[in-house]
């Protein structure tokens, strides 16, 4: 079966996060003076292959543990769906 | 040892400063080897340097996909037999995202990148890199980055610190640390650091952009005489074969 997750990558709390601070000081700035705080972070929208849900849930933890965040400043947590999108590439 | 001392320097896809690494080690008269990213063979070599740039174009994080470089792993053994291994700029980020060195840089706190001549208190001045300075002197050495923010846990910092690993603090020319001599933000001043052993070197300034006079100063120029001093010391560990 095809997958698609959508991985969220962020700055552990606490860890100033310079970017969120600015873009919380434009939004201000633009007149929405009711921001308090931005934390900015990324999102990974990736498409693979597994057997089953089962399968998939432990391919995306692994990968996010080996790869796409670092433990020592970010955490990830992920949203898993069944991909039906023909449009999309992923390898068999 | 009687020969000269032989470096090689790792070369990832958007490395920047290997060339200015070996034009150091040619002056010097050493011998000086590239290695592309995929070689798995360092040849034999010394010490190992990581420079600066921005392998593989720091994408996703800065030094998450060198550090699955073929040639890292040759560097992963080096280090771990002992070797003398440095990491400048990008070279650290890597470093620590190998997890060779803890801690991990990110973004500067102002968000621009810092192009600069920057004061740095030397503090641990020993190892095959730092021997020929002394603890407490003020240094003066470029640095060239966007993320050089050091964090690590306080757990993480405070052992640094017990256990003298802390190599490099920002300061003022006079060697004053302050929030006001800190470039980017790093946590503690934190320029530089050195593994459990003392073999591996991580430092977010260009030793290597600092060794002639022409180019406005030359203490970097003293962490390669540190390297060829250690070398000399240490017959045994030169004449290794790694």
């Amino acid at each position: 079966m095809r997958w698609l997750a959508e991985v969220h990558v962020r700055l552990q709390p606490g860890i100033a996060d310079p970017e969120g601070q600015t873009i919380a000081g434009g939004l201000r700035s633009l007149g929405f003076g009711s921001v308090g705080e931005v934390r900015a972070g990324k999102l990974l929208r990736l498409v693979f292959q597994a057997a089953d849900r089962a399968a998939a849930e432990a391919a995306i933890d692994s990968m996010c543990r080996q790869l796409l965040a670092n433990p020592v400043m970010e955490t990830a947590d992920w949203e898993l769906l069944v991909d039906d999108d023909p449009g999309d590439e992923a390898t068999a | 040892m009687s020969r000269a001392p032989r470096i090689a320097v790792a070369v990832f896809p958007g490395t920047w400063s290997e060339r200015d690494f070996a034009h150091v080690a040619s002056t010097l008269g050493w011998e000086a080897r590239l290695v592309w990213h995929t070689e798995t063979d360092l040849g034999e070599p010394d010490a190992v340097v990581l420079p600066g740039g921005f392998a593989h174009g720091d994408h996703l994080r800065t030094g998450a996909i060198a550090r699955f470089s073929p040639v890292m792993k040759a560097v992963t053994d080096f280090a771990a037999a002992g070797g003398p291994v440095l990491g400048s700029c990008n070279g650290f980020q890597i470093l620590c995202e190998a997890g060779i060195l803890p801690g991990v840089l990110l973004r500067n706190d102002h968000l621009e990148f810092r192009c600069d001549w920057q004061g740095l208190r030397v503090e641990h001045a020993i190892g095959p890199w730092l021997n020929d300075l002394a603890a407490g002197e003020p240094i003066r050495l470029p640095i060239s980055h966007g993320e050089g923010r050091y964090h690590a846990d306080a757990a993480t910092l405070d052992e640094l610190e017990r256990s003298d690993r802390v190599a490099l603090r920002y300061s003022d020319d006079a060697g004053m640390v302050s929030a006001d001599a800190n470039p980017n933000g790093s946590l503690r001043s934190i320029a530089g650091i050195v593994n459990e052993r003392g073999n591996v070197l991580g430092m977010m300034p260009h030793p290597e952009r600092a060794s002639e006079g022409e180019l406005g100063g030359t203490d970097g120029l003293r962490l390669f005489r540190s390297l060829e001093r250690w070398l000399v010391a240490q017959p045994a560990a030169a004449e290794r074969r790694l």
